[in-house]
């Protein structure tokens, strides 16, 4: 469904992704990981058309969409949310939810009876009439993910959808999502909760320094010596893995 | 629907005002309340539903007043054609302006400026060129005839305004329930976001401006036929630019009824000041800039906004 | 192929305007870059400031060039105060208020202006104000040079304040850091309003250089507002190196438009690169460019 070839961005003299290269079958649900700085939402903006690479390219249900722009992607059916949340302030929660509805819709009656139901799905229902601007932080989150499943989309981008929220929070979002990937939508979530990484994936991909260091199953992962390095240094990685070897 | 309900009621309440009130004193005032309050609803529409404040909106409403003006006089052509025609102008300068503005991603303080030095550059050609008289401007020969949209009596001219705010209630009542107003308003609140959820934000900025240019230039066109006499000063002068800004401002941005409610409270005071410290130059403007600052130090959402919240509920959901 | 002799004084007199220009502008270009605020009151504060000089000239006798002492601080009191306690105020954060807000400032002071002084344009004549200098290439008005020296002192000056002292430190801090700034106990809303103190100031010391060979009315607050902001764009906001040599291109053109096009259309020129710049460089020939837009 997706694919990347090649994929790479710099700034300035700074290579944020390198080389980056992977696919995304249908009806998937995997997990991008990585330390932070590691390139994951630069990724994001590259495959949503907020960014264009340098170099590479990337392939949507065989087209090619390197350099569209994002109104254009999001059209085809790939869409993202945001990791530092952007709600529509001071539009309603249902009126936040109908402009994604509005992708596919044209009457406004419709777009908004649809919103409601989306916010049914995603858990937001009671806060239809709030102004954005006005909700709490994990109501946000679920405000952008409601947005952009508004669109009826055919890939979900989402980016740290569940930083800061406690565990119920989480266990609700996780059972929204899962409700989502079995309505057939393929999903590719950055996450930094490794509750959720490990529970919900298939498939991890982790990303360090701009690169692809590692891909596979999340058990996989989470004993892969490159990764550990990554994330807590080669001196912690050495300790982790002679104590698993011990025991 | 009540907010369409709202609209009618209004219309219709103000439709007889003529008829009932005999002072030509205060038809004119209800005229000029109703003609500012018009050109307020032209700005609101890219500057409160739209989010992009432009501060040089006299381009739009010169442009209206001289094409119509220009067309009668020189090519005699119909005024009520010419009206049209003028929109069509103000449309067009609304397109080329923001198309530029747009495309090289102008937004916030830089818009305003771009809008500002454009109309400047109106005037100044306005003032040079031949074909608009020059500095000295121009006078639209008297031939009072309702085909000549010269009304012997203000009841006619009355109408027509009313008739062009009716116009503008419509623009924002379909910009408050339709798709392109919901974008419009997603765009105006989070532009990358917008994108996000596939909302081409150029193309809806620019169908805002476009709509707001053509709307300011039909009442360029009224001003015309009403005073009779514009030029450059008038035409593509800041005071118009001021104008259609403020009465937005005070009455409440991105509302359905905040500019007229703007514009009467501005004639309000304009009168009040007017019986307090006489007929000075430059006083009512001096009045203006204060009341501006006052508000936006005060009340940044304007009188209607205060009552926003709760009009949500008198006026229902915007659906 | 324009007789050199026509040329010339032109581009001279263009240099001459342009450095005074240059100095109405650094203060914009002072403003922007630290509160990043786009003061559109800018002109008409400078109208202010020539009424100032004119009224102190024709009522007390005090000479131009010798009024910066009392016009310098008394429009940097203007400045200090009108961020502090209006401008400040009302921003509620947003870059929409502060642009109308200071435009309501502009409304309230020409519209004084013309209520209080009337639309006659004030001109002083003072002994010098007709001699003039030879420089052999042209001859040049006194008042325009003393102008364009006057202008070239003050900036460095303003150099000076912002590189080596300790105010000028804060300043540049608060500009690239306003939450850091606060941080290591840099009084913000003070340090805000020097800033903004400071380029009102050099307003005053502007109109003392200007009224000699210049003249005021309520009127044209108008005309230097968008000159200012053309050169600040045009060399980039927040730079000075920008706002001095943007001055000088724009005085130039400013002097050769009027030439080949006459005075009104000199000035369309002006705002067509105004406009130009905006749309295809926005960051101008010195500016720091980011990653958004203002």
């Amino acid at each position: 469904m997706l694919a990347l070839e090649g994929v790479s961005r710099s700034f300035g003299g700074l290579l944020a992704v390198a080389e980056v290269s992977f696919t995304l079958a249908q009806g998937s649900i995997v997990a991008l990981v990585g330390p932070n700085g590691a390139g994951k939402t630069t990724l994001f903006n590259l495959i949503t058309g907020f960014l264009v690479p340098d170099r590479g390219r990337i392939l949507f249900e065989g087209r090619d969409i390197t350099g569209m722009p994002p109104e254009r992607i999001a059209a085809l059916g790939l869409v993202r949310t945001f990791q530092i949340v952007q709600p529509f302030a001071r539009l309603t929660v249902r009126e936040n939810i109908a402009v994604g509805a509005h992708l596919g819709l044209a009457s406004r009656r419709e777009a908004l009876a649809f919103a409601d139901e989306i916010a049914e799905r995603v858990g937001i229902a009671r806060q239809l009439d709030q102004p954005a601007g006005t909700l709490t932080v994990a109501a946000r989150k679920r405000l952008e993910l409601a947005r952009a499943l508004a669109t009826a989309p055919r890939l979900l981008l989402l980016d740290e959808v569940m930083a800061g929220l406690n565990p119920r929070e989480l266990d609700e979002i996780a059972a929204v999502i899962r409700g989502i990937r079995a309505g057939g939508i393929t999903l590719l979530l950055i996450e930094h909760v490794m509750r959720a990484v490990m529970s919900l994936s298939e498939r991890v991909l982790v990303l360090n320094d701009g690169a692809l260091i590692a891909e596979g199953r999340p058990a996989e992962i989470a004993a892969d010596p490159r990764v550990i390095t990554a994330y807590l240094g080669a001196g912690a990685a050495e300790r982790m893995l002679k104590e698993r070897a011990r025991a | 629907m009540r907010s369409a309900a709202a609209i009618a009621l209004v219309l219709a309440a103000l439709l007889p005002l003529p008829w009932l009130v005999h002072s030509d004193f205060w038809i004119n005032l209800a005229i000029m309340a109703l003609y500012y309050g018009f050109l307020g609803q032209a700005w609101n529409l890219l500057g409160g539903y739209g989010g992009q404040f432009s501060f040089g909106h006299a381009a739009f409403f010169g442009t209206g007043a001289y094409s119509s003006a220009v067309l009668q006089i020189s090519l005699g052509v119909n005024p009520w054609l010419s009206l049209a025609l003028a929109g069509a102008a103000g449309a067009l300068t609304g397109a080329l302006i923001g198309a530029l503005s747009f495309r090289y991603g102008l937004r916030g303080s830089y818009f305003a400026l771009v809008t500002l030095a454009f109309a400047e550059v109106f005037r100044i050609l306005a003032n040079s060129v031949g074909f608009t008289g020059a500095g000295v401007g121009l006078l639209i020969p008297l031939k009072e005839s309702a085909a000549n949209f010269q009304f012997p009596s203000k009841a006619g001219f009355y109408l027509v305004i009313l008739a062009l705010n009716g116009l503008g209630l419509l623009s924002a009542w379909w910009i408050e329930n339709s798709r392109f107003g919901a974008r419009l308003l997603a765009v105006r609140e989070n532009e990358e976001a917008a994108q996000a959820l596939g909302v081409d934000a150029f193309r809806t900025k620019l169908a805002a401006i476009t709509l707001s240019g053509a709307l300011t230039a039909l009442g360029g066109t009224f001003y015309a036929q009403y005073f009779l006499y514009i030029d450059p000063a008038i035409a593509y002068g800041p005071g118009v630019s001021v104008e259609a800004l403020l009465v937005p401002i005070i009455g409440g941005l991105g509302t359905l009824f905040g500019p007229l409610l703007g514009s009467a409270a501005l004639q309000l005071v304009n009168q009040l000041a007017e019986m307090a410290m006489g007929d000075a130059p430059g006083l009512n403007l001096v009045l203006y800039g204060a009341i501006l600052v006052l508000m936006i130090m005060f009340m940044p959402n304007g009188l209607f906004g205060l009552a926003r919240l709760s009009s949500r509920r008198l006026v229902g959901r915007t659906a | 192929m324009i007789e050199l002799d026509i040329l010339l004084p032109a581009i001279l007199n263009g240099i001459m305007t342009g450095a005074v220009y240059a100095l109405v502008a650094l203060g914009l270009t002072l403003i922007y870059g630290v509160l990043h605020i786009i003061n559109f009151a800018h002109g008409s504060l400078l109208m202010l400031a020539l009424y100032g000089v004119y009224f102190l000239y024709t009522l007390l006798g005090i000479d131009p060039y010798l009024a910066f002492p009392i016009a310098v601080p008394a429009m940097f009191a203007l400045g200090y105060g009108l961020q502090r306690y209006v401008i400040g105020r009302t921003s509620h954060g947003k870059d929409e208020n502060i642009l109308l807000v200071t435009l309501g400032l502009s409304l309230i002071i020409e519209n004084l202006a013309l209520y209080l002084w009337s639309a006659d344009t004030r001109t002083i004549s003072t002994p010098y104000g007709f001699a003039t200098v030879d420089l052999g290439v042209a001859v040049i008005a006194v008042p325009r040079l003393v102008a364009f020296l006057g202008a070239l002192l003050v900036t460095a000056l303003l150099w000076l304040v912002i590189h080596r002292t300790d105010l000028g430190k804060a300043i540049r801090a608060l500009a690239q850091e306003r939450q850091g700034a606060r941080l290591v106990g840099i009084n913000v809303e003070h340090v805000f309003a020097m800033s903004f103190g400071i380029g009102v100031a050099s307003l005053g010391a502007a109109a003392c250089l200007l009224l000699p060979s210049y003249y005021a009315n309520p009127g044209i607050g108008r005309s230097f507002v968008l000159i200012a902001f053309t050169i600040v764009v045009l060399g980039g906001m927040g730079s000075f190196a920008g706002a001095l040599l943007g001055g000088l291109i724009i005085g130039v053109t400013e002097s050769l438009g009027g030439l080949f096009l006459g005075e009104s259309l000199g000035q369309l020129g002006i705002f067509l690169i105004f406009i130009a710049i905006l749309l295809f460089r926005p960051t101008g020939l010195f500016g720091v460019p980011r990653m958004g837009r203002p």
